[in-house]
């Protein structure tokens, strides 16, 4: 049986982790592949390091991180952030990383999607959207540039587009619930779901075990993502997939070890 | 030592850091048709296109090699595409001849699921074997594929995983394994999985 993947996501910043973490026992609390080492051991399916900043400076220490975690961390995970062309995913790739997750240069140039999914495969093409309601209605628009450009783009056809193009999953926040804690943006996350046979991460609002369940039962979700609830020790991996657990959802919990939890 | 064939199809070093994580020492990533020939295992890793992947192994000569070394007993792991090769034939855009070690086509994996297959998913175990030891039944692994391979006789398979239809998760004949899933990215129990296949090169080394 196939089972609800749960995704920590390290903000990463001139290569290091930017939010605190409480794990205790790293050596360096903030380098992400001490870090993604620790989730994994924690229970992690996947891990997506996500570079904020997110500029051609920065591309190097990314790399160096990816080429790092490929030796460390032996789970799947994903780098997002900064890659503009087939020539910059094809790096990433070759560092080692499973999928690169694509935002703004998506919608900048959606060829990019067809080009590099035709090239390296699907399954490493990630289309990240940023999706923000249109107040009073039951439409989403796409933002880009971490959230602080409207492109105006309805995010399902959007996201339906992205896997026309050949987009292997799409990783979906909710901008409006973002940072909320109010849970994840069951509404947005459905009407994705059904309009796409890729499958959806959701991301945005995470605050209680209890969001994990319920995005996953109500809205379909193929993954949970988190990055707060899980760097602040809110809880831990494990804690969530037990919750998921407890409602029936299929999730891996064999040898999950809370490793180093507080 | 293991030779880890690369043959441009994808990055292998987590496989080669897998192993050593499980603490299967002396293991290489070699290109080198030579050195695979006197390796005690070989792993035939492998993400992308059925159809290059074949040429690849062709053109540089591997493909003989690694015929004749599991026909002579070397132990052999096959992970992901490095899995479907073993078929005789595969249907990835077109016909292309595989290794011909499993007797049987390389085919998509069928609709009314999401393909491709992505994520952890859980295997059970038709037969017991060596490759599975200390791993419980039911364990699941990381899957990234659109394609499986399906032998004509079923008694090869020692793995096996529902997606939308039952599919070969691993199979094994003679001294031939392989994984359709990635133990490299399966976290603890995909190293136990590497672990025991270093300890069936040891034993067979011995033999």
């Amino acid at each position: 049986m196939l089972m609800k993947r749960v995704i920590p996501c390290l903000d990463v910043h001139e290569g290091r982790v930017v939010k605190g973490v409480n794990f205790v026992q790293l050596r360096d609390a903030g380098d992400p592949v001490e870090l993604a080492a620790a989730y994994d051991r924690e229970g992690a399916d996947e891990l997506v390091f996500l570079d904020i900043t997110a500029t051609y400076e920065e591309r190097p220490l990314m790399l160096e991180v990816a080429r790092r975690a490929a030796e460390e961390v032996f789970i799947p995970y994903t780098v997002g952030g900064g890659m503009r062309t087939p020539a910059d995913i094809r790096a990433m790739l070759a560092a080692g990383c499973d999928k690169i997750s694509m935002n703004s240069a998506a919608v900048a140039a959606p060829g990019l999607i067809t080009q590099t999914s035709r090239q390296f495969g699907s399954q490493c093409i990630v289309v990240a959207i940023d999706a923000r309601r249109v107040p009073g209605s039951r439409r989403w628009e796409v933002f880009v540039s971490g959230g602080r450009t409207n492109t105006g783009l309805d995010a399902v056809a959007w996201a339906e587009e992205a896997e026309r193009r050949g987009a292997g999953e799409v990783l979906l926040t909710s901008m409006d619930r973002d940072g909320t804690e109010d849970g994840f943006d069951i509404d947005l996350t459905r009407t994705v779901t059904r309009a796409v046979n890729v499958p959806v991460i959701a991301s945005g609002g995470a605050g209680e075990l209890e969001h994990f369940a319920e995005v996953v039962i109500e809205a379909d979700a193929d993954a949970v993502l988190a990055a707060s609830v899980f760097h602040f020790r809110r809880f831990s991996v494990r804690q969530v997939k037990e919750a998921m657990a407890a409602h029936g959802i299929p999730v891996r919990l064999q040898h999950a070890t809370d490793a180093e939890g507080d | 030592m293991i030779a880890v064939v690369d043959y441009a199809m994808g990055n292998l070093r987590s496989v080669q850091k897998g192993f050593e994580h499980a603490g299967v020492a002396d293991v290489v990533l070699t290109g080198d048709p030579a050195v695979v020939r006197v390796a005690e295992g070989i792993v035939l890793p492998g993400v992308g296109a059925f159809r290059d992947a074949a040429a690849n192994l062709t053109g540089s000569g591997m493909k003989d090699v690694i015929v004749e070394r599991i026909a002579a007993g070397t132990p052999f792991l096959g992970i992901c595409l490095g899995m479907q090769l073993l078929a005789t034939i595969g249907l990835e855009d077109g016909e292309w001849e595989g290794l011909g070690v499993v007797p049987g086509v390389c085919q998509r994996l069928p609709g009314g699921v999401k393909i491709p297959h992505i994520g952890w998913n859980t295997v059970s175990y038709p037969r017991p074997s060596r490759l599975f030891d200390g791993i419980p039944e039911g364990t699941a692994f990381y899957f990234v594929h659109s394609y499986h391979l399906l032998p004509d006789d079923a008694s090869c398979i020692i793995g096996r995983t529902e997606y939308g239809v039952p599919f070969a998760a691993a199979v094994e004949t003679g001294s031939a394994c392989a994984v359709q899933f990635h133990p490299e990215k399966s976290s603890t129990m995909g190293l136990t999985l590497l672990a025991n296949f270093g300890k069936i090169v040891t034993e067979a080394d011995r033999r």
